[in-house]
């Protein structure tokens, strides 16, 4: 554990990322946007009802949108900070001096995905407190942030662990990114279109949802549709009836995912020390 | 010791490298030489843990490079022909960060810094962030880099390429003093002159091949066979041009009038040399010198790169 903490490669990219101002500006720009987003929906949604007063239901809907701003950006942040890691290190040349030292693979790995992805967790730590806001006015199950959080966590950790995976195998940087933003977009978009046509296939006899595994599994590997059935335990019913599978879609989710992370970090840090011809 | 036995590397059906057998005692410095796409970064790759060879293996000390890499890297202390440096790091940090990579405690890189630096002159670089510094400097700093876990063996792969005269000069003491600090050195140049000063021993490699191996002394009588032979006269040189011309082991004759000479290209053995001699001053010919034109590694390498071209 204490050579996972101290790790040499972590160290320094969490220096260097914290070194230059841009980290800050960003999430400070986060949270104001953020701010303005909660305060002018607030302001919007009390001035235009006219009521004066912020009622559940909207404080749910607010959470809600915001919950899915978030998803949002970690889906499209996260392919940028990751599938350049290793890549930028062998355009830059300087991975041959690394491979060199006496440092693992697995250590140059998982320095890399996480100091890649601190930079998000603390966006999304950062966003919290504007986040609790949301419970001044009720709505919002405290258990639910939680499990939205783990969600994130989960999801952040997955596409990171495919963005390393493909700069560790890809040479280019930019190719990878394409192929991790590819990916990304596959998981996020195109399987709710796969989701549609199954469902489609499934009903199209009978006219009534049938047993249907391919459209729980499109369903459950969607984050936007397994955050859907997280946010609103009536969505997750209606799924369940319509795939005929009674696990819970976030169950689908955390195996797929799981194996996912641990597959592509697997596949990274076997795949570190091969094709090491040259950078030239 | 290092021990290389039989490595090839092939880039697909192209050999990089072919059947190399070396042994490179302890402490000692040795030098690779041979011409661009020789095969010289492959082998060192191959011996800093970067490529798999294709076939054979290389021993540090009785390690596999293959088998033990890990174990390898922490006696090995590798400069590439290429490399890069983090920007946004200070010499200081950019010294940090390796000597964490190699498990040193805080307290031990803080005390090793100053030292390293000094050892590569960059002590008033130390707070400089290192992309900046100029060519030379990030060369020396990487060598205090390739430094910073006390390495038994270093793998140099032309550390004095794109340096001015004075830089390499510079670099020439620092590996003369890593020498006396009873490193093991394995260094590969272009700059033929400065390598026959400070090893003790060379190998000269061509396409993928050891062609030579032996000590700069050793190398030069090995491959030439024909050396450049220069007599100087006092009188007209018609009468000498005849008699040398005569010799069958004398080849490429030519007249020098401006300075009084004539030199040509003799195949003979020592012995043969001195027959010759002997047998011009029984004709008393005018001679004021007979001398063998003194050649360095330079005009080796380009005897053997010609060699090499013809065949
Ligand atoms: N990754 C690679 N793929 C294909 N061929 C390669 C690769 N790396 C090296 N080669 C080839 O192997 C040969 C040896 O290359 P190497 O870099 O070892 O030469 P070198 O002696 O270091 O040359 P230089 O003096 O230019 O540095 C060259 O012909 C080169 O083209
Ligand atoms: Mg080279």
């Amino acid at each position: 554990m204490k050579t996972l903490i101290a790790n040499p490669v972590l160290i320094k990219e969490v220096k260097l990322r914290f070194r230059s101002m841009k980290s800050f500006t960003g999430i400070l720009f986060y949270l104001m946007a953020m701010s303005i987003f909660v305060f002018g929906f607030i302001f919007l949604t009390t001035s235009l009802t006219g009521s004066g007063f912020f009622r559940p239901d909207e404080s749910f809907l607010l959470f809600s949108m915001m919950t899915y701003i978030q998803l949002g950006l970690i889906l499209f942040i996260t392919p940028g900070l990751t599938a350049g890691t290793i890549s930028t290190e062998r355009e830059k040349q300087t991975l041959n001096i690394l491979l060199t030292t006496a440092q693992t693979s697995f250590q140059i790995i998982f320095g890399k995905m996480t100091s890649s992805i601190a930079f998000l967790l603390l966006m999304i730590v950062s966003g919290l407190p504007i986040y609790s806001l949301v419970f001044l006015y009720g709505g919002v199950d405290p258990l639910q942030i939680v499990v939205i959080f783990l969600f994130y966590f989960l999801t952040l950790l997955a596409i990171g662990s495919i963005g390393v995976m493909y700069s560790t195998i890809i040479r280019k940087t930019i190719v990878s990114m394409i192929v991790t933003y590819g990916t990304m977009i596959f998981l996020s978009v195109v399987t709710a279109f796969f989701l549609l046509l199954s469902i489609q296939i499934s009903t199209l006899g009978t006219g009534t949802p049938t047993f249907s595994p391919f459209s729980y599994l499109w369903a459950s590997i969607n984050p936007a549709i397994v955050m859907l059935t997280l946010l609103q335990p009536g969505f997750a019913q209606e799924i369940q009836t319509m795939t005929a599978i009674e696990l819970p879609l976030w169950v689908g989710y955390l195996v797929f995912y799981s194996l996912l992370t641990a597959g592509a970090l697997w596949l990274a840090v076997k795949r570190l020390r091969v094709n090491m011809n040259k950078y030239k | 010791m290092i021990e290389i036995v039989g490595l090839t590397k092939k880039y697909g059906s192209f050999y990089g490298l072919q059947d190399l057998n070396l042994t490179i005692e302890e402490g000692t410095v040795f030098g690779f030489v041979g011409a661009n796409g020789a095969g010289k970064s492959t082998t060192f790759s191959i011996l800093a843990t970067l490529l798999q060879p294709t076939a054979g293996d290389a021993f540090i000390d009785g390690m596999s490079v293959t088998k033990n890499a890990h174990e390898v890297r922490k006696q090995i202390g590798y400069m590439p022909d290429f490399f890069g440096v983090y920007d946004q790091l200070k010499a200081n940090e950019y010294l940090d960060f390796y000597g964490a990579s190699y498990g040193l405690t805080p307290k031990e890189r803080e005390a090793l810094i100053p030292k390293l630096l000094e050892l590569v002159n960059l002590e008033h670089k130390r707070y400089d962030y290192v992309d900046l510094l100029s060519r030379g400097m990030k060369q020396r700093l990487c060598l205090a880099r390739s430094l910073i876990h006390d390495p038994k063996i270093l793998i140099l792969d032309e550390p004095a390429s794109g340096l001015d005269p004075r830089a390499r000069v510079e670099m020439r003491d620092i590996l003369k003093e890593l020498k006396s600090m009873g490193k093991t050195i394995l260094i590969s140049s272009h700059i033929l002159p400065e390598l026959a000063e400070m090893c003790d021993s060379i190998g000269v490699i061509d396409a993928g091949k050891l062609i030579a191996q032996g000590s700069v002394h050793e190398i030069q009588a090995h491959l030439q066979s024909e050396k450049v032979l220069k007599v100087k006269l006092a009188g007209p040189a018609k009468e000498a041009m005849a008699f040398f011309e005569n010799d069958p082991l004398v080849s490429k004759l030519v007249e020098k009038p401006e300075k009084q000479s004539i030199e040509f290209l003799y195949r003979g053995t020592e012995e043969d040399q001195i027959r010759l001699l002997r047998q011009a001053m029984e004709r008393s010919l005018p001679i004021l010198s007979f001398a063998e034109e003194e050649t360095d590694l330079e005009d080796v390498f380009m005897a053997i790169m010609k060699g090499v071209e013809v065949k």
